[in-house]
């Protein structure tokens, strides 16, 4: 008797929580789990204040340079290869983004849709080929 | 019996109790997501804490030592002695440094790597925290934060290794991101879902693997998995023989261990992303659908857990492994790796994948065959379908290491390093230094080198 109920209460909180959850109730653990994460870390920071010493030094505090005193500030130039690195990135990343959707639609229940994905992803990787092959070409993936 | 037994194992017994004291809409979206968010953050984290025991450990029986012995039974408590110690160890902040960021950026670090936890069914039933209709997406977008911590970490330092490590890091991070990204794309038309639980149900409903239609997939996450978490052979951020510690050389104590907790919170998520999408999830290879039919059993739930953790612990045990066997990259060569070797096998394949379901679409119901038993709900291939599809995924690594192997050596040609070579050679009369007279020590530096075979 008493089994059934909780069979039953148990298959109320399966249709409840298990599949694909509503938009807005799946994300509500997500904005718990958040929570939680955030303090995981900030709490052992916190309760370490009470142990750890904390003794200023000037020399303790300087960068480290092997020893050696830093005569220069360390925010300087650097190679603009990241920054070509950067604009690839984007280009890419938003491409797998589009890729996704496409991805899971892609096998229709009827036939020539399949054919229209497969012709239409054609069309969307050969131009991406050709920007691909001018960055090669011009030398962005080279590193040396 | 069984089934008996099996409700009053611990969650449908802790249901029971909670629902006599609160309302169901209290447990559902408040009680029961902070127990098993404190589940999973308590597993993980001890997960993490003895992924280091256990890397020591065996990167000792690799060269033949022991590793830590002293502290418990076999060392098995030196992982706790190390956070205590961490614990009580100074937290320093450079005084060049700037100080809001350099002691926010651990915290990103961590976030990041947890969030993403949230998503992974690590079970069926109540062993999946919560499923997202986008997991997959959500799990690239929040592991991209990572690299954020990073950058932030490196700048702030003020400190010329820190930078150097924290821009290395970056560009390697975002380059292999989108490997990461391409290579998931095969698995996700075959499993018709994003969702993380989905996938691993195409998987139980197609009774195989993703790993034998994807291989590739397998091959280009894994590597640049391995990559995005700055592990050897790709750790040139903390390469520690030119860089100090990379973007943590100015950090100690707990923020620096913050860091580290992240660095292994981020294995086991890539580990687990992998088995989920890839390895079948909880699922034994031969055993699918179970007792779904029949409601999950608890007892059934505990052992998917058991399972899909055996799961990650080979990947990360395949983690170590590469660290203590490979050599690292030089960063020429990894960044060659990223964009001329995964990003194209990605492109490929997808385009392969397309031709696998495209050739075993049109061959359903061509003089006879049957390959496609139902796509309504997620793919779901007979034998012969099966058979196509495996064939055409293996033989797709052999053609895109051929590919790819031809591509690159032929791209010599407009590589223009080698063209500026090229040009020095023509320009300059053979054997010969070009500007100092002939020394006994300009030659090594001056004389052009051995022209590039055609």
């Amino acid at each position: 008797m008493m089994l059934s109920l909780i069979l039953q209460q148990e298959l109320a909180r399966m249709q409840t929580t298990g599949g694909v959850g509503s938009p807005v109730t799946a994300y509500w653990p997500i904005m718990v789990f958040l929570v939680v994460a955030i303090i995981f870390p900030v709490l052992p920071i916190v309760l370490g204040r009470f142990l750890r010493p904390m003794m200023y030094s000037k020399t303790k505090a300087r960068p480290y340079e092997c020893g050696i005193d830093p005569k220069t500030e360390a925010h300087d130039r650097f190679t603009v290869r990241y920054y070509i690195v950067a604009m690839l990135f984007l280009i890419f990343d938003v491409e797998t983004i589009f890729l996704l959707p496409w991805a899971i639609i892609f096998m229709g229940e009827d036939f020539t849709f399949t054919k229209f994905a497969l012709l239409e992803m054609f069309i969307f990787i050969g131009i991406l080929i050709v920007g691909y092959y001018y960055a090669w070409r011009k030398g962005a993936l080279e590193w040396a | 019996m069984i089934n008996a037994l099996a409700y009053f194992a611990p969650p449908s017994f802790l249901d029971w109790l909670l629902l006599k004291y609160f309302s169901p809409e209290t447990v559902n979206y408040v009680l029961w997501p902070f127990i098993q968010i404190g589940a999973v953050v308590t597993i993980i984290a001890v997960y993490a804490l003895y992924a280091t025991y256990a890397e020591r450990k065996i990167s000792a029986f690799m060269q033949a030592r022991l590793g830590p012995m002293r502290v418990g039974p076999w060392g098995l408590l030196q992982p706790l002695a190390d956070a205590l110690k961490l614990l009580t160890k100074e937290d320093l902040t450079p005084d060049k440094a700037d100080p809001y960021i350099f002691k926010f950026a651990p915290y990103i670090a961590v976030v990041a790597a947890f969030v993403v936890l949230a998503v992974i069914p690590f079970a069926p039933n109540w062993g999946v925290i919560t499923d997202v209709n986008i997991g997959i997406l959500f799990v690239l977008s929040i592991s991209s934060v990572g690299v954020l911590a990073l950058i932030l970490a490196g700048w702030s330092s003020n400190s010329k290794y820190a930078l150097l490590g924290g821009l290395r890091s970056s560009a390697q991070m975002i380059s292999y991101e989108v490997a990461l990204g391409l290579s998931l794309v095969g698995a996700l038309m075959f499993a018709r879902t994003l969702s993380l639980s989905g996938i691993v149900a195409a998987q139980g409903r197609d009774s195989i693997w993703f790993f034998f239609y994807q291989p590739l997939g397998l091959f280009i996450f894994l590597v640049s998995g391995i990559a995005e978490n700055n592990r050897a052979p790709f750790d040139l951020p903390e390469a520690e023989s030119e860089l100090v510690a990379g973007f943590h050389t100015e950090y100690s104590g707990m923020r620096w261990s913050l860091f580290f907790m992240a660095e292994y919170a981020a294995m086991v998520v890539v580990s687990a992303i992998a088995t989920t999408v890839y390895l079948g999830g909880w699922y034994l290879p031969f055993v699918y659908g179970l007792t779904e039919e029949r409601g999950f059993h608890n007892l059934y739930v505990i052992l998917s857990i058991i399972i899909f953790m055996i799961k990650v612990a080979v990947l990360l045990y395949i983690y170590f492994w590469l660290r203590w066997t490979l050599p690292r990259f030089r960063y020429d060569q990894l960044m060659d790796i990223g964009w001329k070797w995964m990003i194209p096998s990605a492109l490929i394949n997808v385009v392969l994948s397309a031709i696998a379901i495209f050739a075993v679409q049109a061959l359903d119901g061509w003089s006879g065959y049957r390959t496609v038993e139902s796509v309504r709900d997620g793919l779901d291939l007979t034998r012969t379908g099966k058979i196509i599809v495996i064939i055409i995924g293996w033989s797709g690594l052999f053609i895109t290491a051929g590919l790819l192997s031809v591509i690159n050596w032929r791209s010599r040609d407009f590589n223009l390093k080698k063209q500026r070579r090229k040009i020095r050679l023509i320009d300059l009369p053979k054997g010969r230094p070009a500007i100092a007279p002939a020394a006994a020590t300009a030659p090594a530096t001056q004389t052009p080198a051995p022209a590039p075979s055609e």
